[in-house]
């Protein structure tokens, strides 16, 4: 198959020692099996995510992410822009959205990119990279590529929120999507069947300033992981990953669980299962060790 | 205006007119048929002291200072479960995101209230250099609440930052310099630009 080629959004929590950094290295060894090349969009900014809205109005964040998606036409034309990130893609996507929705948004968007001498068309399409893999691949394309099948572990599909709604994948429902237990299934691992919590949230950004609230429910969410049998959970979102892992000591200790369940990404899975060592599959960057997954990648 | 139309506007009060004009997806409002699947889908419904369906039928009633100074639109995780979920596809989770916006640009939203000062701390460190710097996010939030309870925030939160620092997902290093983007200077323009345009839209009640 011919290389594909992408304008790459990345992201913040992608960079050099951020909370998402071994999302990334996953994803650069994923892309490598499959031939993808990301062409990273330059100098590419924070899309202030859903939490920057109370200082940022609405024409401020809509320029944020117009000034990606500028930068996108001008190096990358031709090419659809991918994001990793959740919160990344919805906000890219949502301004395409308004800006192509509305004359008088796109008009006031160019005023203000005027003044650092850039224009937006919003001319480019805005997908996630799990849109990649299974619209521009499909999950038989991506089993081909399995080496070691990730026999005998148990997963907990958690698609969580952002990557699923507003917008969520062509062709899966908002309440039940299926596409995660797909690619583990594709994988060779064992999906968990109705993983009740599969959709609810973590609590995004409130994880910070609600971190009572939050908890709560994360504690459901990894409750119902351990109730469905999982080894570990699997999400295509960083701040799930972080707020579903990082937070199961406070949690243990305000609930008196005994919660230590791995949470890694969709491309972590891939990574491994295509033949990728425990670096290059960012499983040191894992705070709670999935042992079974480390086990294989480590054969 | 014909004989009609300013019967009509007599009727109308002014802070739905105000919302519709000054928050973010504003015009919306209007169309809640009060079902209440906003309130029941929210994943910190029980949180709220005004749940969505209840705020707008508030502001239809001109209920201005009990919406605008509620805690309520700060508890909105941004989930999107309202949104996909609403029979009449109201932009819920926008709204809730405007009017906090408009009650902050208004100074009168709750002072205290924690994800206020979180997503303004959010915005100041990533409008900066234009890229979060995590770490500086992270001590900024320990201390929002002050010196005393910022140490007491930090001592519970560092075995979690050692973890991140262990797995080499956050760096001490971070706190000096750290991330950013090459054309700072063009990116505050467009800001200001855009707040500037903002701005003149506003409009008086």
């Amino acid at each position: 198959m011919a290389k594909k080629e992408y304008s790459f959004y990345p992201g913040c929590s992608s960079q050099k020692a951020a909370s998402g950094s071994n999302y990334q290295v996953s994803v650069d060894s994923m892309c490598d099996v499959l031939d993808i090349q990301l062409n990273t969009i330059p100098d590419w900014n924070c899309c202030s995510a859903s939490i920057g809205y109370a200082e940022g109005g609405e024409l401020p964040r809509l320029a944020l992410s117009a000034r990606n998606m500028a930068l996108s036409e001008q190096h990358n034309a031709g090419q659809d822009i991918v994001a990793t990130c959740a919160a990344c893609w919805l906000a890219t996507r949502e301004t395409k959205d308004r800006l192509l929705h509305s004359e008088h948004l796109m008009k006031e968007t160019n005023e203000a990119l005027a003044a650092a001498g850039l224009n937006v068309k919003a001319n480019q399409n805005v997908r996630h990279m799990v849109e990649v893999l299974i619209e521009d691949f499909g999950y038989d394309a991506l089993g081909k590529h399995v080496k070691k099948p990730l026999e005998g572990i148990k997963i907990a599909g958690y698609v969580g929120c952002q990557t699923n709604r507003p917008f969520g994948i062509q062709g899966e429902s908002f309440e039940n999507p299926k596409y995660l237990d797909k690619l583990v299934e594709t994988m060779g691992a064992e999906p968990v069947e109705n993983y009740q919590k599969k959709v609810s949230c973590c609590g995004g950004a409130l994880a910070f300033s609600e971190p009572e609230k939050s908890q709560a429910l994360i504690k459901d969410i990894i409750e119902a992981a351990y109730d469905g049998g999982a080894d570990m959970i699997v999400t295509p979102c960083p701040v799930c990953q972080m707020n579903v892992e990082v937070y199961q000591d406070q949690i243990n200790s305000k609930y008196k669980t005994k919660f230590k369940m791995p949470v890694v990404y969709y491309s972590t899975l891939m990574s491994v299962a295509y033949g990728k060592d425990f670096k290059q599959s960012g499983l040191d960057g894992q705070v709670i060790a999935p042992n079974k997954l480390n086990a294989i990648a480590k054969k | 205006m014909s004989a009609n139309t300013a019967v009509v506007e007599r009727y109308r009060n002014s802070f739905l007119k105000e919302v519709e004009a000054n928050v973010e997806e504003g015009q919306w409002v209007k169309m809640c048929m009060q079902c209440g699947v906003c309130s029941g889908s929210c994943p910190l419904g029980p949180a709220w002291d005004h749940p969505p369906q209840e705020i707008f039928m508030m502001i239809r009633a001109g209920k201005r200072d009990e919406v605008l100074t509620s805690s309520s639109m700060w508890m909105c995780t941004s989930c999107y479960n309202c949104i996909v979920r609403c029979p009449r596809e109201l932009p819920i989770t926008h709204i809730m995101h405007g009017l906090a916006n408009y009650a902050h640009r208004l100074g009168i939203a709750p002072k205290n209230q924690p994800t206020r000062k979180f997503a303004k701390l959010f915005w100041d460190n990533l409008s900066k250099k234009g890229r979060v710097n995590e770490l500086k996010l992270g001590i900024a939030l320990y201390f929002m609440n002050g010196l005393v309870s910022g140490i007491k925030t930090a001592l519970k939160m560092a075995p979690l930052g050692i973890n991140m620092v262990k797995t080499k997902r956050m760096s001490p290093m971070e706190y000096f310099g750290g991330h950013g983007i090459k054309d700072t200077k063009g990116l505050h323009a467009i800001l200001k630009k855009a707040r500037e345009i903002e701005a003149a839209k506003m409009q008086k009640f």
